[in-house]
């Protein structure tokens, strides 16, 4: 008797919904998921092995390349290790700074986490409204790191800078002429901090738009309703962590119950849902982005009111300034040492982890005392997701992974290191 | 003999001037789509080829025109090639029917209802084609879900359509728009609003467009269908879907706004002043209307899945259509005016 065999589907690496390089091997009885296999590592760059070899200073960059959508979030689980390690606290100001940035970063992702939803579950418009909304927090990320990815921002002992005190601004072009430019430029023409204000004033409003399109429509709410549902008991048990977990109904978040940085002076709420579905998931990450709204306003009203210095002023670990450097011998010194040999760590190991937009992402840290990690390890908050997939999405139809997939919000970066 | 021969070529020139300017409408659709969502999303849409992105359909279909077309090596060479064919050509066909105006019609055929139906169901034969030759399994499921999607759909259109067929009285398409005369409210849009409303979501699933668009669906099953075309046989499954999806919004006017007949009969002023304008007018800015919904309801809502179409159309859609022709029927018999005191 001839065996019944169930359709192999070889979905990506170059997939559309994909999420980058997932290779996801479907065995389907007509449209019905049997099994979902997902290959990684195409894009794994062994940043691990590549941090062991340089000084810790010169590793910030290759973090933010980790998670590429929420980069300094990255940044600041390694610089936070390193400064567990020293026995060293950063600035009140720069632990502000961290912390807004934190909140910015944690928008920009879920945007672009909404935006590519949307895109999966075949709503184009959200994707292009949220990506607006997205230009104008990378507009900030260049306003303080000069960079609008990666930014490099968040050092041992602080941050880069203080906050600008103009936004950079349009110029006329060719496409744009002098009224576009002006209209353009109309938000910019104070400080970056007035600018981020005039951000958290509109973007409640934009969350709103943004939920007429989606949250009660019919065709969103039976694409996500009943998907690719995760208990609370084996989302734990899985290694769900933040929106994954908090969709099903957990209350777990390190920003309150392991705190760290400026978040207990911070009033925010956690968002939880019920069931553990992707319409939950969907509904925990836009209230996460109007309680992160929340705290950059407690931030820039703080900030307004002290200023401060960024940065430590032990130059055993951070960087002279620059005109010191120029006209003292011992700041000349420190500048050289500083960006040959680095700085060393004392022997020891150490785990941090920060709330990333996309859950916990930790650093292990194993120092010898060098002046480069012996081993560091990074802990992707995408990659316990990524394994529950096959679980997750056994017995949907084939539009319910792509849907399960983008819920879990997947970054390949990570994932692969 | 002669006469015969004058008589082929004066159809052959009517086809033309009705397949030449289709043709045209479809590029430009194509970019009226571009330009309407670009806006609808707060893009500019394309603005780089001539002034205001008005060469753009032509840059497109040149650059399609001039690629390579190729054959997948397990293809089956001869019906992947003949799959495109067979679904322009029932779109381009099925104009025969379609009056105009009072007259302007190729073929002015009794079953002109019947004739459209079937040459809206023949289209797909072609993607089904298109699906098994290619021997890829993305297109493969693309064809699947296709022909079980115009199955389903294809009851609540006919069902659609026999109300039409009650409520005029025939299956004449210049017959039924000659029914609906007398302005605005005399319409069939107003007696078969449901109908009218099953009619065109079935169209939006025929002609395989968002949100029913699971035949493509590229985020699951990247084009499907035609994911294995390329350069001039892509290029005509797409004029193929466009021509398709102006039929359709021609045939809804037809059938429920009526065609070329201009809305303001009737009315005391405005009858009088806009008498002048030709029928054709009217009918294509119905038309265009029909057009500006698709492209809406694609910037605007999800997609649905596969399953979930299904029972929208079996579940929803065919009992709608049956109740309603039951109370067509009955307005008919007790001559429910104004649409049906005759």
């Amino acid at each position: 008797m001839p065996q019944i065999r169930n359709y192999t589907l070889n979905f990506g690496p170059q997939h559309p919904a994909a999420h980058g390089v997932l290779r996801l091997v479907l065995e389907m009885d007509g449209e019905i998921i049997r099994r979902a296999d997902p290959h990684i590592g195409l894009l794994h760059r062994a940043t691990e092995k590549l941090v062991e070899s340089k000084p810790y200073n010169q590793s910030i960059g290759y973090m933010d390349r980790l998670d590429y959508v929420s980069m300094m979030c990255n940044e600041h689980a390694y610089v936070m290790a390193i400064e567990k390690l020293l026995g060293v606290q950063a600035p009140i100001r720069a632990q502000y700074i961290r912390v807004m940035f934190d909140e910015i970063t944690r928008i920009l992702n879920h945007l672009l986490w909404l935006g590519a939803h949307g895109l999966d579950i075949g709503a184009m418009t959200i994707f292009l409204y949220c990506f607006r909304e997205r230009e104008d927090l990378l507009d900030c990320y260049e306003a303080v790191s000069g960079a609008r990815m990666h930014a490099t921002y968040y050092r041992p002992g602080g941050v880069y800078r203080d906050l600008p005190d103009r936004m950079p601004q349009y110029k006329p072009s060719q496409w744009h002429g002098e009224k576009d430019t002006q209209k353009a430029n109309e938000r910019r023409e104070g400080s970056l901090l007035d600018f981020i204000d005039d951000f958290t004033q509109r973007f409640p409003g934009l969350v709103d738009e943004y939920e007429t399109l989606l949250t009660e429509n019919r065709i969103w709410k039976q694409r996500t309703v009943d998907i690719g549902i995760v208990s609370a008991e084996r989302a734990l048990q899985l290694g769900f962590t933040g929106p994954m977990l908090r969709g099903s109904g957990v209350e777990w978040d390190l920003r309150k119950k392991q705190t760290y940085e400026v978040y207990d002076k911070m009033d925010f709420d956690i968002p939880v849902g019920v069931n553990g579905d992707c319409y939950d998931r969907y509904l925990v990450r836009v209230e996460e982005m109007r309680q992160s709204n929340r705290i950059i306003k407690q931030c820039v009203a703080w900030l307004r009111e002290n200023p401060g210095p960024v940065m430590l002023d032990d130059h055993k670990i951070t960087m002279p300034k620059r005109e010191e450097m120029k006209g003292d011998m011992e700041s000349l010194i420190h500048h050289f040492k500083l960006y040959t040999e680095g700085y060393c760590l004392p022997r020891g190991e150490v785990y941090s982890a920060v709330e990333h937009p996309k859950g916990e992402f930790g650093i292990y840290l194993v120092s010898d005392g060098a002046n480069k990690p012996y081993r560091v390890k990074v802990r992707a908050s995408g990659f316990p997701h990524l394994a529950a997939l096959d679980e997750m999405s056994r017995g949907h139809m084939l539009a319910d992974v792509v849907a399960i997939l983008s819920s879990q919000d997947i970054v390949f970066g990570e994932v692969d290191r | 003999m002669w006469n015969d021969v004058l008589a082929l070529i004066w159809i052959v020139i009517k086809i033309l001037i009705i397949v030449l300017p289709l043709m045209g409408a479809v590029a430009y659709l194509t970019l009226a789509e571009r330009k309407i969502i670009g806006y609808m999303q707060c893009r500019i849409g394309p603005n780089r080829v001539g002034i205001r992105g008005i060469g753009q359909p032509l840059a497109d279909g040149l650059k399609l025109f001039l690629k390579e077309i190729i054959v997948p090596s397990k293809a089956n060479a001869y019906l992947f090639i003949l799959a495109p064919v067979l679904t322009i050509a029932p779109a381009l066909a099925a104009w025969a029917v379609i009056p105009f105006n009072q007259d302007w019609v190729l073929s002015n055929i009794n079953a002109g209802l019947l004739y459209a139906l079937a040459m809206t169901s023949l289209g797909v034969y072609g993607i089904l084609m298109a699906g098994w030759a290619s021997n890829s399994k993305y297109a493969f499921l693309g064809a699947l879900r296709s022909a079980a999607q115009i199955i389903s759909y294809e009851i609540a259109m006919g069902f659609a359509l026999v109300g039409v067929l009650i409520a005029a009285n025939s299956a004449n398409l210049q017959d039924i728009v000659l029914r609906q005369s007398g302005g605005f409210f005399h319409w069939f849009w107003l007696p078969l609003l449901p109908l009218f409303v099953v009619y065109w979501i079935a169209g939006l699933a025929e002609t395989n467009r968002h949100p029913f668009d699971l035949a493509e669906g590229e985020s699951e099953i990247v084009a499907g269908f035609h994911v294995e075309y390329s350069g001039i046989t892509f290029a005509v499954f797409f004029l193929a879907e466009y021509a398709n999806m102006i039929f359709i919004s021609a045939l809804a006017s037809i059938m429920f706004l009526g065609g070329w007949l201009s809305p303001f009969e009737g009315v005391p002023l405005l009858g009088s002043l806009f008498a002048w304008v030709p029928g054709i007018v009217w009918f294509v800015t119905k038309i265009a209307f029909f057009l500006f919904l698709y492209i809406w309801i694609r910037a605007t809502l999800p997609r649905y899945r596969y399953d979930q179409v299904m029972r929208l159309g079996w579940k929803i859609l065919i009992p709608v259509t049956i109740v309603w022709i039951v109370v067509a029927s009955l307005a008919v018999e007790l001559h429910v005016g104004p649409w049906f005191n005759y």
